[in-house]
């Protein structure tokens, strides 16, 4: 296995397999946050759900963190090899003459996404966390709901959620089809499907979000 | 397409030896023909040095026809210049405009460190291959060409990855230095053949390990290489040497 995860194609492998479950956990989020806009009585059972739930809370939510953490780190990692690997930069580089921006700064754009988790955590995963563990409160089925109104009433907190979830769909919109190359799953027939695919994941599951939080911004009694 | 003399710019850079600390160096072309290849540029810009008693410019070149992959130059922040699908020596002056400044580089990468001038050392190339890019065959009679059957379809992508003229550009393009298109399409031409099946376990992993030794990086597929290699060669190898590895490491 060392030999696997010390190689360069390894890496790369992990790095589109954590990206795999990363594309499922967002798409999983937003079904989620999407029932605030529909029911807040569904929105609010939903969430007690992911927050009492055994499976969730304990198989699930440490698998999720571990994946965050290593694709940022594993991100992190790789860059650097890749920036020693030309000591020496070129006086001149046509980059846009043979490659897109995104495929170039997946590491501006995936830092820029994490710089928003710290946020996102400090906003909702530290309170939840000091309810349950801190205050022992965990059958509050009504209190989600409220709080994200809350939280989206601040204007500030509405536009930085806004721009994050720009840099996320440029993060994907290289990264969702790059999983599959890195993965060699690569066919003349598939491959232009996940293409089209990758691009509209990348661009609706972002506009979900936003869409949620100026409703919420827009909505508020 | 008549003929036109065109004035440039030439900004090369220009380093004596592997230690030096190299720097670019600015030469005015008059009335350079449209018709001239880069090279033939070159050829007349290192006539002059000599004439002036100066040291000529050192750039590799061999056959001047696209096949022998040494022309490596970084020509206005592409390797190869401009054009797609060419290596230099099938640039012409007619590709750039009048007054046009030209920035003239090396390949840059740690795995290629200059030797002098745009020479590049790219024997990690060579190393690479010498790691599994071939097959054991025992001497003897040649067998009969049909005795394999073979679909058509995998000699073609076999014959089009071994069309990979070991120029570097891939390396040059590639924002991380990476050499995994070239070693892709070695790994590539063997392993879609049935004579190279036998062999192709060991021979991904002694190539990846290999690469990995010599300081290239890694691929973040960007396309770059795909979009520069002056023989086309598909990002589809980078797919199948990742998945050859794959399977390869579940196996060793």
């Amino acid at each position: 296995m060392g030999k696997f995860t010390n190689s360069s194609v390894g890496k790369k492998i992990l790095m589109a397999l954590s990206g795999f479950f990363l594309l499922f956990f967002l798409l999983q989020h937003l079904t989620i946050n999407f029932l605030s806009v529909i029911s807040q009585e569904a929105f609010n059972s939903a969430s007690h759900f992911m927050g009492t739930n055994p499976v969730v809370q304990f198989l699930l939510q440490p698998i999720l963190i571990f994946g965050v953490i290593f694709h940022l780190s594993m991100g992190i990692i790789l860059d650097a090899k890749n920036k020693a690997s030309r000591p020496i930069k070129y006086e001149k580089v046509d980059a846009a003459a043979n490659s897109t921006w995104m495929s170039r700064n997946m590491i501006i754009t995936g830092i820029m996404v994490m710089a928003f988790l710290a946020l996102h955590f400090y906003d909702f995963w530290i309170p939840e966390i000091k309810d349950k563990f801190v205050d022992g409160i965990w059958d509050d089925t009504t209190k989600y709901y409220p709080h994200l109104k809350h939280k989206f009433a601040d204007p500030i907190r509405v536009t930085l959620y806004c721009v994050s979830f720009v840099f996320l769909s440029l993060h994907l919109l290289h990264g969702f089809q790059s999983s599959f190359q890195s993965v060699g799953f690569r066919h003349n027939k598939y491959t232009p499907l996940i293409k089209k695919l990758g691009n509209i994941y990348a661009i609706a599951i972002p506009a979900g979000f936003v869409f949620i939080a100026i409703f919420h911004y827009l909505n508020q009694h | 397409m008549s003929e036109k003399k065109i004035n440039v710019t030439l900004k090369v850079w220009r380093q004596k030896n592997a230690n030096d600390q190299g720097r670019f160096e600015t030469y005015d072309m008059k009335g350079v023909s449209t018709d001239m290849s880069f090279l033939e540029m070159f050829d007349v810009l290192n006539e002059r040095l000599i004439n002036e008693g100066k040291e000529p410019v050192a750039f590799d070149h061999d056959c001047r026809e696209g096949i022998c992959g040494m022309c490596s130059m970084y020509i206005n922040g592409r390797p190869h210049g401009p054009l797609r699908g060419v290596t230099t020596c099938q640039l012409h002056m007619r590709s750039f405009n009048d007054g046009e400044t030209i920035v003239v580089e090396p390949w840059r990468a740690k795995a290629f460190p200059v030797i002098k001038d745009l020479v590049v050392d790219r024997s990690a190339f060579d190393r690479v291959i010498a790691a599994g890019g071939f097959i054991s065959v025992n001497t003897g009679n040649a067998q009969d060409g049909n005795t394999i059957p073979i679909p058509k379809e995998n000699a073609d992508k076999a014959f089009a990855a071994a069309t990979c003229i070991g120029c570097g550009a891939c390396v040059a393009a590639c924002k991380n230095a990476s050499a995994m298109l070239f070693v892709s399409a070695k790994v590539s031409q063997l392993a879609l053949l049935p004579q190279g099946r036998v062999e192709a376990t060991d021979r991904v992993l002694n190539m990846v390990a290999k690469m990995d030794e010599e300081n290239f990086g890694n691929c973040t597929n960007t396309g770059a290489c795909e979009a520069e290699c002056p023989k086309g060669i598909s990002l589809e190898n980078i797919a199948r040497m990742n998945r050859e590895f794959l399977v390869a490491n579940l196996k060793k």
